[in-house]
């Protein structure tokens, strides 16, 4: 009885729909790196260590009322930006990119912090300016995004700022920036392309002409893609069957239980498994933005949609890079990837949307 | 700062909602893009990704078939694989070589020009195959390398086989050796479409036996299909097709005879070729000087290499199919022959031989080697002394194109079809070759040299012994061939190679006998073979030539000793024995040797004798050892097994 009225209460918050979807996802992720890992116990205990401590904050994260993420939402955006400040001048330098910064107890990724704290303050800011927006409350939310992203792309860290940015202007845009604006925008984005080539590092130059044409580089940078497709490509319509994926068991494909497990999963599975993973992500990202219209304040609403909607741009960047689409950014696919800042940031994420579609009787309106 | 426009909480949402159905429409879009991806690459593109994932994880290793042997008649073994540890170094896994090979020289013998050619194959290598630094260590060093294997990465020892040839430079011509697959080999297995089953080989046959039956001795590639992983390394093997091996090749040589048949030239350079006419079997077949045809399964050194082609010596060269020569007074049987055949001559037909024969209307004397001239000379007399008179006036009766199409018929001015590569195939010159080479008209004074072998005709010591067999074999002409029989490699099966009749040259049967009987005369008292024919205990037929290497101008007198020794005459002799019913064949030239008489004829005997009698000549001991002692020595020391005499079955599909 006792257990019962505990579990409910825990649970409370928790919409099962969408927490049944992610448990499927998690399924996936479990058959995906044990096949990944060829059976390393270790690794896959580690895993589920991963997503049970991920799990557990998810549960938390959907008991916190988003009354106190707002109150929290200017703090966070401000420890992130001096972090980033600090990483600037203070960093760690990790393969040429200025990234991790080390306060001697603990080695962090500041921008990793940015990812929730970006959405949280522009949610909040627009939620505070909702009554009488003025297009300075727009430019104001803008610098808001493009400090962080700035300095991130500095680091250089194109794929995290990039996403950064685009979390970032979800919000604006659901906060309602005109649209003509944002075209306004896409177009000076698209006509400045050539000047963002020239101010793209080399790596980053290289990376995008290999996506063009990976076999330009088949030993070199041009080889994950390469392995990739070839192993994607080789699938087939059925797959090769779980752990019978060669260009995962024999070492072929590159990182195969991290950024290219979605590899592993097209070799073993096949299209149908692919399209049944999109199916998923589908019904996921429905649920989430279901869930998110039903939040009660515009704080929740833009928070809660630009979670799911950056969750998808995270899913579609993964699954485009590894089928050769897109160009290597290092973006885990969420919920399946393995590695635990990524599962804890997704479902810490999945755990605010779920807190405020279900906070509604605490919010005043 | 205008304030844009006040909105409801209703308007808001409402606001939210579209954009989030449309930020919902282009996610739809998005997956749409990545579904077409995927169908793109899983279902269009499947054949092709898939044929390259199954590129990605299986590699065929070539497993190389083991060399066939090659035997003598008696099974005597001529060439044969043995096992050896190399120690060889795989540049990937090894580190600063600089370093290492120091390292290794402490553990074992390593000499400059294991460096060198170590370095070379390096260059030429693809860093994850092992090079060879040294091969052929003993046991002691491969123990002192296991032992320290722990601190030496990249080094491994592996057990390689390796070329043998027991009888060294005795047999070099006849069986060849193998060598290293050169860039022109490749080119060579490319166009004839046999590259891949040299994939793995590292060897093949450059020269004599081993390279003429090249395609049988190899055998075929074997594969091992192994699924490898993406840094090369076999992770498992899926499938396995086993080299076969290569035919043994078993010749009509006999061991014992070539080396009788090597002994006898002692310091001589020289050609000497012995078939057996009863199906044109080459029992002997020598070039002198000779060479190691080991040396060339390493790679030669500066010297030995200055040494192997020395321009005067030339060992390399096969002088038995490759040296041609003016075949001198070897010649003057055929003629006779052919004076007979073509009606010119009986065999009683004298003449007075005044020493020198002219040329109606012109004063030029044709001299013979003997000044004051033969006497009376018939047909036999002529062959037994050797009278150039005699032939001087035949020829030049006969003429050139007479002469020509007789002598054509016992192989002269082509290649015999021996089984051997390079053969060369003479002259059999005639006023049209005279045209065509010169753009001269021919002189009645050329064909009355030719008469006696001299001129223009050049022709090979096989050459002469093929002629000589039609003669012995009564019109009967076998191509040469070394080859006896080729046995597979596991069952042991022998196929035993038919005899290749050249031509049947219809000859009187009397005309015949007149000219066994004159050669046999050759070798008996008054022949000029005479010393050489005593005590003979069959009936040796022969005939002595002396074919002269500078033209010696008229009533200049040849003296030998103040002539210098490349400058001296070519001595030749063809013999076969019994001349009854002849079991052998022989036909030998000595480069600068002198006379015919002197020094090739006893040559010729010794190698009759050993066939015949099974005497065999000993320096040391100043006597004669039997064949059958030696025979037994050498097949206890070799242990191979004899192979079963059989019927000829049929030949060889490409035998050269």
């Amino acid at each position: 009885m006792l257990a019962e009225r505990l579990f409910k209460r825990l649970t409370a918050h928790l919409d099962p729909v969408l927490s049944g979807l992610l448990g499927l996802l998690l399924g996936v992720s479990l058959i995906a790196v044990w096949s990944a890992s060829a059976g390393n116990g270790d690794k896959f205990v580690a895993h589920l260590v991963n997503i049970t401590v991920a799990l557990t904050v998810m549960l938390l994260a959907s008991h916190i009322p988003p009354q106190r993420l707002m109150q929290f939402a200017p703090l966070a955006y401000a420890v992130g930006l001096l972090l980033l400040i600090a990483v600037a001048l203070f960093g760690e330098v990790v393969n040429g990119a200025r990234r991790w910064l080390d306060l001697g107890f603990i080695r962090i990724q500041p921008s990793e912090l940015m990812r929730l704290a970006v959405p949280l303050v522009l949610a909040w800011y627009l939620h505070q300016k909702q009554e009488s927006l003025r297009s300075l409350d727009y430019a104001i939310a803008i610098v808001l995004l493009a400090l962080p992203v700035g300095l991130i792309l500095r680091q250089p860290d194109l794929g995290t700022a990039l996403l950064i940015a685009a979390s970032g202007f979800f919000v604006i845009y659901l906060g309602g920036l005109s649209l003509k604006l944002i075209a306004a925008v896409a177009v000076l984005a698209v006509a400045s392309a050539p000047l963002i080539w020239h101010l793209l590092h080399d790596y980053q130059r290289r990376r995008i002409l290999i996506m063009l044409d990976p076999s330009s580089d088949p030993l070199g940078a041009g080889y994950h893609i390469i392995q990739s497709t070839i192993a994607v490509g080789s699938g087939g319509l059925t797959g090769k069957g779980w752990m019978k994926g060669t260009q995962t068991h024999l070492d072929f494909l590159p990182e195969r239980s991290t950024d290219f497990i979605f590899a592993v999963l097209a070799e073993e599975f096949g299209l149908i498994g692919n399209l049944l993973l999109l199916l998923l992500y589908t019904a996921i990202v429905y649920r989430g933005l279901t869930l998110a219209a039903r939040a009660p304040t515009l704080f929740g609403r833009l928070l809660a949609a630009a979670l799911v909607l950056t969750f998808f741009v995270y899913a579609f960047v993964n699954m485009g890079m590894v089928s050769g689409i897109l160009p290597v950014v290092g973006v885990p696919l969420p919920l399946v990837s393995y590695g635990g800042t990524s599962m804890v940031t997704v479902l810490l994420g999945f755990g605010i949307v779920m807190s405020v579609a279900t906070h509604k009787k605490l919010v005043k309106t | 700062m205008k304030v844009l426009r006040y909105i409801t909480p209703e308007e808001s949402f409402r606001q939210y909602r579209r954009r989030l159905e449309a930020a919902g429409l282009i996610a739809i879009g998005l997956l749409l893009l990545l579904a077409g991806r995927f169908f793109w690459l899983q279902v269009v593109q499947f054949e092709r990704y898939h044929t390259l994932a199954e590129n990605n994880r299986i590699a065929l290793v070539p497993a190389p078939p083991p060399r066939g042997a090659i035997y003598d008649r008696a099974g005597r073994v001529l060439a044969q694989n043995y096992t050896a540890f190399t120690l060889e170094i795989t540049p990937d896994k090894a580190g600063d070589l600089d370093q290492l090979i120091p390292e290794l020289a402490k553990l074992v013998e390593i000499t400059p020009a294991d460096v060198k050619r170590f370095r070379r194959a390096l260059a030429e290598g693809k860093g994850f195959e092992s090079v060879i630094l040294r091969t052929r260590l003993s046991e002691e060093e491969v123990a002192r390398l296991a032992v320290n294997r722990y601190r030496l990465p990249g080094v491994e020892v592996r057990a390689r086989q390796f070329r043998q040839y027991p009888y060294t430079d005795v047999m070099a011509h006849v069986v060849g050796y193998i060598g290293r697959i050169s860039a022109r080999d490749k080119e060579q297995l490319a166009a004839e479409g046999r590259t891949a089953n040299y994939r793995g080989s590292e060897y093949l046959g450059k020269a004599g036996v081993e390279a003429s039956y090249e395609p049988w001795l190899h055998g075929r590639t074997g594969f091992e299909k192994v699924e490898i992983d993406a840094g090369g390394r076999a992770v498992r093997l899926l499938a396995r097709t086993p080299p076969v091996a290569g035919y043994n090749i078993h010749l009509h040589l006999d061991a014992g005879l070539q080396q009788v048949a090597t002994e006898v030239f002692g310091e001589h350079r020289g050609a000497l070729v012995a078939l057996d006419p009863s199906n044109g079997g080459v029992l002997a077949l020598v070039s002198r000087p000779g060479f190691d045809p080991n040396l060339f399964s390493d790679s030669i050194d500066q010297a030995t290499w200055e040494e192997l082609n020395h321009p005067l010596l030339r060992p390399l060269i096969n002088r038995a199919l490759r040296g041609v020569y003016p075949p001198g007074s070897t010649i003057k049987p055929f003629m006779a022959l052919a004076g007979l055949e073509l009606g010119l001559r009986t065999p009683s037909d004298s003449i007075q031989d005044p020493g020198y024969f002219s040329l109606p209307g012109s004063s030029h004397r044709y001299r013979d080697w003997k000044k004051d001239g033969h006497g009376v000379v018939d047909l036999k007399k002529s062959i037994a002394v050797s009278c150039d008179t005699y032939y001087y006036r035949l020829a030049s009766q006969m003429g050139i194109e007479s002469m020509h199409r007789f002598l054509s018929q016992f192989g002269f001015g082509r290649k015999s079809g021996i089984d051997l590569e390079g053969e060369l195939s003479g002259l059999l010159p005639n006023p049209e070759w005279k045209r065509r080479r010169f753009n001269q008209s021919w002189w009645p004074g050329e064909t009355v040299i030719a008469g006696i072998g001299q001129g223009y005709m050049l022709a090979t010591p096989l050459q002469l012994a093929v002629a000589t067999m039609a003669i012995a074999n009564d019109g009967v002409v076998y191509a040469p061939q070394l080859i006896r029989a080729w046995q597979e490699p596991e069952s042991g099966r022998m196929h035993y190679a038919a005899a290749r009749v050249l031509g049947r040259i219809p000859l009187k049967p009397q005309h015949l006998e007149v000219i066994k009987q004159a050669m046999v005369a050759v070798t008996q008292p008054g022949g000029t073979a005479a010393a050489a024919g005593a005590g003979a205990a069959y009936a040796f037929a022969g005939k002595t030539g002396t074919a002269q290497v500078i033209g010696i101008k008229q009533g200049a007198r040849y003296d030998e000793k103040r002539t210098a020794a490349h400058h001296r005459d070519h001595a030749l002799f063809i013999a076969f024995a019994p001349a009854e019913a002849p079991r052998i064949v022989v036909a030998v030239m000595v480069e600068n040797g002198g006379s015919g008489s002197g020094t090739a004829a006893p040559m010729a005997r010794k190698v009759i004798d050993y066939w015949l009698l099974g005497k065999r000549p000993d320096a040391a001991h100043g006597g004669m050892s039997t064949r059958e002692d030696t025979a037994e020595e050498v097949e206890r020391e070799d242990a191979a097994p004899v192979p079963a005499a059989g019927e000829p079955e049929e030949v060889p599909g490409d035998a050269r």
